[in-house]
């Protein structure tokens, strides 16, 4: 059976199972590799992703269920007007090994889709990606950085 | 000797590095290895194996030869050429080598790890970057014919009286030129990039998703496989039927090993899918892990058992008259995972007798030739492409996660990426071994240490990955941060314990001294608060004519404003330690909060790391590896039952999350010769923990993790 994904504003028709997670399809199926991988059971964020602006950690959605979602991932992410997110990533010097940056600026940009002006109290509840370098306090800053800009 | 040979050589031989660039001055030179992590001289042999290469565009390009996992080098090691080159910053790229035959591309030889790499590397790098700057001086002073010395480099330029041309421009010119034997390289007060906070080349690349990391390889009629390996550590593959996995809609090859079990698709979830879909029948009789509670039965036995002697300095028993109070404790930390946010993965093409891997590797040299021994190919058919890596830690040194794929690769006769999933990932780690430590001391009069008898009992990881390392029952490597103590105690013991619990181990951010830190800054508070000294002073009093340690402490004390009583309600602890060839010492500032909830309210840490090459990685790296370190403090534990890892994900495995974490205030000090960043963030963090633990709540955390005593991080904020 196929599935119809819209990914970054483009149709998408799969050919692939119903249970297969979004975070496949866009990596194996569309090449879309700036989701990532890390856990599998949407316990660490790597794969986050928008579905009508939320943040959604689509390891854990399947492309049955994404049907008819709006899905931006971080090569869209510029062309939806959010392209500060990356600038002041860049900015604050936030990657290190990187890894976990897609996710994390997926979340933070659904944060501020939805609250232009979060508290860290706000903030601390929406960002809960895991990095393991340990890149929180660049990140928390990146995010102030694209509230001021704005 | 003129120290390190760097050679003008031919732009074909750096095309062979992959460059697709055009004309230009092209500079060889080698980058040592110096020692490998398991201690073997590596890149001893002289050959060229970086490149610099200034193209007629501008364009200034260097390969390296050391992986990128975070800590910074792939920004570090261009800023060394960049002030010795007085290149235009903006013009500088960076090309990763892969380890490959000589002379068609360069061979990374030696590895990455063990906070090395810039200090392994700065003395041939700006040697590299001097000598093509002095080359592009010379072809401008031989165009316009005059004096050499008239010729300034300057910001990508040479500047002669009122005449200019760009390095490009000269390039061509300069290629003609012989690499002169040596060039000056500048004093620190010559500086002008380096010491200054630098962003990162390749933060542009990781914020929009364009980093390609080795689950990111893609190769034409690629598959892509999983794994399951024998669950537990060493056993075997008995039988599997194959046929429900091929039913599986995309999955075309089922792969088996003696241990293990692959299936290939066209994708992740296919085969992810087909590899659910099958029972494996494991034969665990050749499994040797003993179970958590045996083995913390086996390490206190050891620590009562025969032991070999590492430090023996004084005479314990002779100055136990000088002794009025005597303390005794035992510390404890268990096996630890790395949890690199990248799974373990590779990708590998096996065909005409050559093999090509593409992987996340920290090794890359080491493992192209260890694939060489076991797949019985020439060295020279093996080419390890060495991608971005999703955090290395130690656990990417390693050959484990790159064989799987290149057996799937030999099967399926196409090319293979094998990624392993995350509970696979952690099931089949190289854990950070158990550790346990007791320790002794004795204190005279005035409350000083006079006797200090430590003994502990870890796992040998050199014995796994390094035997030669390990002589009779000593690991050396075991203890380091034990084993030399920057205090003057006049009467020291070090004994050792080797005992073997069967669990494969590997190297994990900062190796021992993630626990001798822990045992010995611990036991120090310990000291300090038997004597009622405060920890400072007690340290000031043991470091006394040691001027960089000294320092390192005015400064931590001066930064965390311990002199001044900390607001209500608020305890402070600290630790010092030296690692990696650089001084770190950490205040933790915290508070109590309901159900024994820790609120970690500021963290100061001071480094002195010799001379400071970026600034804004050092601050990073010690950071992250606070963080690092307080996750292992606060939740990291991998338990063993049935001889195979419990903990297989992170709903099992916490991390710290960014809401707990306090402002991290970073201070850097430059007191002697380059010292190491990635690493030494790491050990201070949990003895400062627990040592301000012990002055919130008087009772003393002698065991890792805190989540075992009930405690757990707050939230940071709150509405």
């Amino acid at each position: 059976m196929a599935y119809v994904l819209r990914i970054n504003g483009v149709d998408h028709r799969l050919d692939i199972d119903g249970d297969t997670p979004v975070l496949w399809a866009l990596r194996d199926n569309l090449g879309l590799m700036g989701t990532k991988y890390g856990c599998g059971i949407s316990a660490c964020g790597a794969c986050t992703v928008l579905a009508d602006d939320a943040a959604v950690r689509s390891c854990g959605v399947s492309v049955e269920e994404a049907e008819g979602l709006d899905i931006i991932t971080i090569e869209g992410l510029a062309e939806v007007g959010m392209g500060d997110m990356s600038d002041a990533w860049v900015e604050e010097d936030v990657p290190q090994c990187g890894y976990c940056q897609s996710g994390q600026i997926m979340a933070a940009a659904a944060l501020l889709s939805e609250n232009k002006k979060p508290t860290d109290a706000e903030i601390d509840a929406a960002m809960t990606n895991i990095c393991r370098c340990g890149t929180y306090s660049r990140i928390r800053k990146a995010i102030h950085r694209v509230v001021e800009e704005r | 000797m003129n120290g390190p040979v760097v050679r003008n050589v031919s732009r074909r031989r750096f095309l062979q590095v992959g460059a697709g660039a055009a004309g230009g001055l092209v500079l060889g030179f080698h980058l040592p290895g110096g020692l490998d992590a398991w201690g073997n001289r590596v890149g001893a042999d002289g050959r060229l194996n970086g490149y610099v290469m200034i193209e007629p565009d501008g364009t200034i390009t260097i390969s390296l030869t050391h992986a990128e996992m975070g800590q910074g080098v792939h920004t570090a090691l261009p800023m060394i050429l960049a002030e010795e080159l007085e290149a235009d910053w903006s013009t500088i790229r960076v090309l990763l080598a892969p380890a490959a035959k000589e002379g068609a591309v360069v061979s990374a030889a030696s590895g990455t790890g063990g906070s090395r790499t810039i200090r392994s590397q700065y003395g041939v790098v700006s040697k590299a970057g001097a000598i093509a700057r002095d080359m592009l001086r010379q072809a401008a002073a031989n165009r316009w014919n005059v004096p050499l010395e008239d010729c300034i480099a300057r910001n990508g330029a040479i500047v002669a009286g009122d005449r200019t041309a760009s390095y490009g421009d000269l390039s061509l010119g300069a290629s003609m030129l012989p690499a002169p034997a040596t060039a000056a390289i500048k004093t620190k007060a010559e500086w002008r990039l380096l010491g200054k906070p630098t962003k990162r080349l390749d933060a542009r690349d990781k914020s929009t998703g364009q980093a390609r990391f080795g689950v990111d390889v893609v190769l034409e009629d690629m598959l892509v496989g999983t794994i399951q390996q024998c669950p537990q550590w060493g056993g075997k593959l008995k039988t599997v039927d194959a046929a429900p996995a091929l039913t599986v809609k995309g999955v075309e090859h089922v792969v088996t090993t003696d241990a293990a079990v692959m299936v290939l698709g066209s994708g992740y979830w296919p085969a992810s899918k087909g590899l659910a879909a099958l029972t494996p029948e494991w034969d665990s009789s050749s499994a040797k892990a003993e179970d958590s509670n045996v083995v913390a039965n086996g390490l206190a036995k050891a620590l009562r058992g025969k032991t070999a002697k590492i430090v023996d300095q004084g005479n314990i028993a002779q100055a136990s008259k000088f002794v009025s109070k005597s303390i005794t404790t035992t510390y404890e930390v268990p096996y630890l995972h790395q949890a690199t946010m990248e799974p373990m993965n590779a990708t590998a093409w096996v065909r005409d007798a050559k093999i090509d891997v593409w992987a996340p590797v920290q090794s890359a040299g080491r493992e192209r030739l260890r694939i060489a021994q076991e797949f019985g190919v020439a060295e020279d058919d093996v080419t390890v492409h060495v991608t971005f890596l999703g955090g290395g830690f130690g656990r990417r040194s390693s050959m484990d996660f790159i064989r799987p794929a290149i057996i799937a690769s030999q099967e399926a006769r196409r090319p293979v990426k094998m990624l392993w999933s995350r509970e696979e990932d952690m099931s089949h780690g190289l854990m950070r071994p158990i550790a346990k430590g007791r320790f002794a001391a004795g204190l005279n009069v005035p409350g000083m240490p006079v006797t200090w008898d430590a003994t502990l009992a870890v796992p040998s990881i050199s014995k796994q990955q390094a035997p030669h390392r390990v002589t009779g029952q000593v690991d050396p490597v075991s203890v380091y941060g034990a084993d030399n103590l920057p205090y003057a105690i006049p009467h020291q013991r070090l004994r050792y314990a080797m005992p073997d619990f069967g669990a494969p181990l590997g190297f994990w951010r900062s190796v021992p001294h993630s626990y001798t830190a822990f045992f010995v800054e611990s036991f120090l508070d310990e000291i300090a608060q038997e004597s009622g000294t405060d920890p400072f002073v007690l340290r000031e009093r043991l470091l006394v004519g040691q001027g960089r340690e000294l320092a390192l402490l005015a400064k931590l004390k001066q930064a965390s404003d311990w002199a001044a009583k900390p607001e209500k309600g608020r305890f402070r602890g600290m630790a010092f330690h030296e690692c990696f060839g650089s001084l770190i010492g950490q205040v933790v500032e915290l508070s109590m909060q309901e159900d024994d909830d820790i609120r970690l309210e500021r963290i100061t840490a001071v480094i002195d790391c010799g001379m400071a090459i970026n600034p804004l990685t050092i601050q990073a790296q010690i950071e992250g590896g606070i963080i690092y370190g307080l996750t292992a403090a606060m939740y990291g534990r991998i338990d063993v039952a049935d001889g195979a890892a419990v903990q297989k994900n992170f709903d099992t495995y916490e991390m710290v999350r960014m809401g707990q974490v306090p402002p991290v205030d970073v201070h850097i000090l430059e007191g002697g010769p380059i010292g190491g960043i990635g690493e030494p963030g790491v050990p201070p963090i949990a003895p400062a923990l627990t040592n301000a633990l012990f002055a919130a709540t008087g009772t003393r955390y002698r065991k890792l993790p805190l989540m075992d005593a009930g405690l757990s991080l707050a939230g940071r904020h709150s509405d």
